[in-house]
């Protein structure tokens, strides 16, 4: 199955696979035509509830808030018996202590977004400064942004570097590269980057900061999973994924899901291997969840906000 | 699906997800027991006094009985059209015909969900494309060609329109509403009256057709159709009133109707086999060429004319691609064409299934190396899993002939120049496809390809404003389109 040979060689980012837009907007409708059911369909909700990357990115976020989220991550909705946490909280650098500590020794992990986020706009120091910062702060995972205007400009190599330097202050934290899809705008740009991403050392590929519009799309999703499939194919080496920004609701958590096992099969089934960025979407998927358990629809009063 | 949920914060799932049966429900289809002709307006008994049954592929069941049309039921069918054409349509002003016409359309599309779900209980095919191509694209050739019945002479400027007459029309079992739509809204829209026959294994929503135009109040006698096997259609393509014959169907049976009609002044189509080439160059969007792979020979269980069923995958990609479309081909459900999820559906009939098995052992006696999904198949009905042909040569029978069915042969090229020429060497000339990224080598391409249709990074994609048909023994004629209009005016 793994061309071995290949391994490990470098190649001519330029050149990176073509995407057909109509073609890939086309297989990306029929995920959504699956029929997912009563059991299976709590299974998957579940999976999505533990797949959540509970994330607070504002200008405004303050310790409580922070405090707050991390107590929402470990008890989604204590009225429903054997619920899943979420996979970790996203926050900036600064909040990571307060995550850390809040979140204790419940295994959900802590992700900071650093390197200038979310623009990106700063001097490489600065950036390997702000994650080596995060790291050491106890940041599991570093969600970093990738340098947009360079890539723009056909800098793949600066690009390639500044994801390695990134890694390589990453210690033992897993990278994620935020790749702005809504900056790269063609599906084209899309694949290239996420080929950039995964030979320059990322752990996963992340779609979108959530500050820019469009975010993720199952689309631009399908793209990315493709690209994994093929990264994989080459060197044997799994990619996690992380779309994120735009994912608010339970049903289409699911067709993602869908998308992603028969993309890339039920090997990246679990939170390892791929993750939800999202605020909103945990209580829709209660909401579901208790809709499922007890037949009605309850007011979105008895979710809490956090 | 077995689950453990980890006191950590993980849930391991053995996933694979389950999807759950979403079977379209039968009752939203009256279906009646047992169907008459429809000649002059009127459901009438055969005159042959005998009926056949019609079966559910997937299930074997019979669903309904319908009427086995002799000499005597097309001679009436035939002389209700021709008097119909004398008398009232031939005269009625276009606007007026153009009127029923869109009648017709909307009413196709008012009862669209009981339309999908005949046509797949009769013939086998998924709902899913039932319900999205079949139907919508059948009412939207309605909808087209009414538009054109008051605009001919915009359509042929400086020249008398003139309509033929009674068209005899025999359709196959692979699309039976749409092809019905195909053949019926040109000729009605041109002014002809129609003779229509579908095929013996799906009659049932010509029928329901019949029903329709009943209820539209078209004049009597404007569309009879007729129910019957071969003999049926033969009466119809012999009969001395029939002014023009409309055809899709297979290459032998089309030579047959060619023969019966040289030396007549009837005018002909004919649409028939093919064996398509798909051709993917190193360049091409990958992942969307599978998917187009995938649709050219899967869509219907490969019961298409137009098939991609010959793929030409360049050297340096061939791995890649083959990968690819095996992996893609793992996740293809086969099964209950009636359930949403469902990818493909049953073989037409019994007949075709056995056709297609003798096929599968002629490709391992050839030496070529075959290979099956993993799914798994329902016990009863006629199921055939999606099937690959690798090692192929350009002279196994496998490749050279129309199988009709899920199977695709597999071969590689290296130049522009060799794979152009494999994919003429063929005397098929319905359809191609060709994915690459590059413009210019598209229409390099596109223009020295012997086909009637060339796709070019997409496949199987009908519209009513699009001309098909073919070239050599895929037949002459196009269908659809403003071409689609010259077929029925002399």
């Amino acid at each position: 199955m793994i061309d071995t040979n290949l391994s490990l060689s470098i190649p001519d980012f330029t050149v990176s696979p073509r995407i057909d837009q109509v073609g890939i907007e086309e297989r990306a409708k029929r995920f959504t035509t699956r029929s997912i059911k009563t059991s299976s369909k709590v299974s998957l909700l579940k999976l999505t509830l533990n797949m959540i990357d509970l994330t607070t990115l504002e200008g405004k976020d303050s310790e409580g808030k922070v405090k707050q989220l991390c107590y929402k991550a470990q008890h989604l909705h204590d009225t429903y018996p054997g619920l899943p946490t979420v996979a970790a909280v996203c926050v900036y650098p600064s909040m990571v202590k307060i995550a850390k500590k809040a979140l204790g020794n419940s295994g959900i992990k802590v992700a900071a977004v650093a390197t200038a986020f979310p623009s990106g706009q700063a001097p490489k120091d600065v950036k390997i400064r702000d994650t080596k910062y995060a790291v050491a702060e106890g940041a599991d995972e570093i969600d970093m942004v990738i340098s947009r205007g360079k890539f723009l400009e056909g800098d793949y190599n600066f690009v390639f570097d500044e994801i390695a330097a990134i890694k390589e202050a990453c210690g033992n934290a897993r990278l994620k590269v935020i790749l702005e899809t809504g900056e790269l705008v063609t599906y084209d740009k899309v694949r290239r980057a996420s080929d950039i991403a995964m030979y320059a050392g990322a752990d996963f590929i992340k779609t979108s900061t959530g500050k820019i519009q469009p975010a993720a799309t199952m689309p631009v999703t399908l793209v990315m999973l493709e690209a994994i499939r093929d990264f994989y194919y080459k060197t044997g080496k799994k990619i996690a994924m992380k779309p994120a920004g735009g994912i608010s609701k339970a049903k289409l958590a699911v067709h993602y899901l869908v998308m992603l096992q028969e993309t890339l099969g039920k090997d990246w089934m679990s939170n390892e291997w791929f993750r939800f960025g999202a605020s909103s979407l945990a209580n829709d998927v209660l909401m579901q969840l208790e809709k499922e358990r007890t037949g009605v629809y309850q007011s979105a009063n008895y979710f809490s906000i956090d | 699906m077995a689950k453990t949920i980890n006191k950590k914060n993980t849930v391991k799932l053995d996933f694979n997800i389950e999807y759950a049966p979403a079977p379209e429900s039968k009752s939203s289809a009256s279906i009646k027991s047992k169907y008459d002709l429809f000649i002059n307006g009127k459901f009438e008994k055969p005159l042959s006094k005998k009926y056949f049954d019609t079966i559910n592929p997937a299930t074997e069941e019979k669903i309904s009985t319908v009427a086995d049309a002799n000499n005597a039921d097309v001679d009436k069918a035939v002389k209700a059209a021709k008097n119909a054409y004398q008398k009232t349509w031939s005269k009625m002003p276009a606007k007026e015909r153009a009127k029923y016409i869109y009648r017709i359309a909307r009413m196709i599309q008012e009862r669209a969900r009981e339309l999908a779900i005949i046509e797949t209980m009769d013939g086998g095919k998924p709902i899913r494309e039932s319900r999205d191509i079949d139907i919508p694209v059948a009412a939207n050739h309605f909808f087209y060609y009414a538009g054109w019945a008051d605009k001919l002479s915009y359509a042929y400027p400086n020249k008398k329109i003139e309509p033929i007459g009674v068209a005899g029309q025999i359709i196959p079992w692979n699309f039976p509403l749409l092809m019905a739509a195909w053949k019926i809204a040109p000729a009605l829209a041109t002014g002809n009256t129609v003779v229509l026959k579908p095929a013996e294994t799906t009659p049932l929503t010509a029928l329901k057709l019949a029903e329709i135009i009943q209820e539209s109040d078209l004049p009597p006698g404007v569309v009879n159709i007729i129910t019957g096997a071969g003999a049926t259609g033969a009466a119809l393509v012999n009969h001395s009133d029939v002014n023009k014959i409309a055809f899709t169907g297979s290459t032998d049976v089309g030579k047959i109707i060619q023969r019966a009609v040289a030396g007549t002044n009837k005018k002909i189509t004919l649409e028939l086999g093919g064996k398509a080439a798909n051709i993917i160059f190193d360049d091409a969007p990958l992942d969307q060429a599978v998917e187009g792979i995938i649709n050219g020979i899967f869509f219907n269980q490969g019961h298409v004319c137009c098939a991609g069923s010959r793929l030409f995958v360049q050297e340096s990609v061939y791995k890649t691609v083959l990968q690819k479309l095996k992996d893609r081909l793992e996740t293809l459900i086969v099964g209950d064409p009636l359930d949403k999820n469902t990818d493909i559906g049953a073989i037409n009939s019994k007949q075709q299934m056995d056709n297609i098995h003798k096929y599968l052992k002629i490709g391992e006696k050839e030496g070529a190396e075959m290979y099956q999904t993993h799914c798994v198949l329902p016990k009863k009905g006629f199921f055939i899993p999606p099937t690959l042909f690798t090692n192929v040569a350009q002279s196994s029978r496998i490749a050279q002939e129309e199988i009709f069915g899920p199977v695709l042969t597999i071969q590689t090229f290296r130049t522009d120049d060799e794979v152009i020429e494999k994919a003429n060497n063929t005397p098929f000339g319905l359809s191609a496809g060709v994915w690459t990224d590059k413009g210019a080598k598209i229409f390099n391409l596109t223009t020295k390809m012997r086909a009637g249709v060339v796709w070019a990074n997409t496949y199987n994609k009908f519209d009513p404003t699009s001309p098909f048909g073919g070239y050599k023994e895929s037949g002459f004629g196009r269908e659809g389109g403003l071409h689609g209009l010259s077929a029925y005016l002399k």
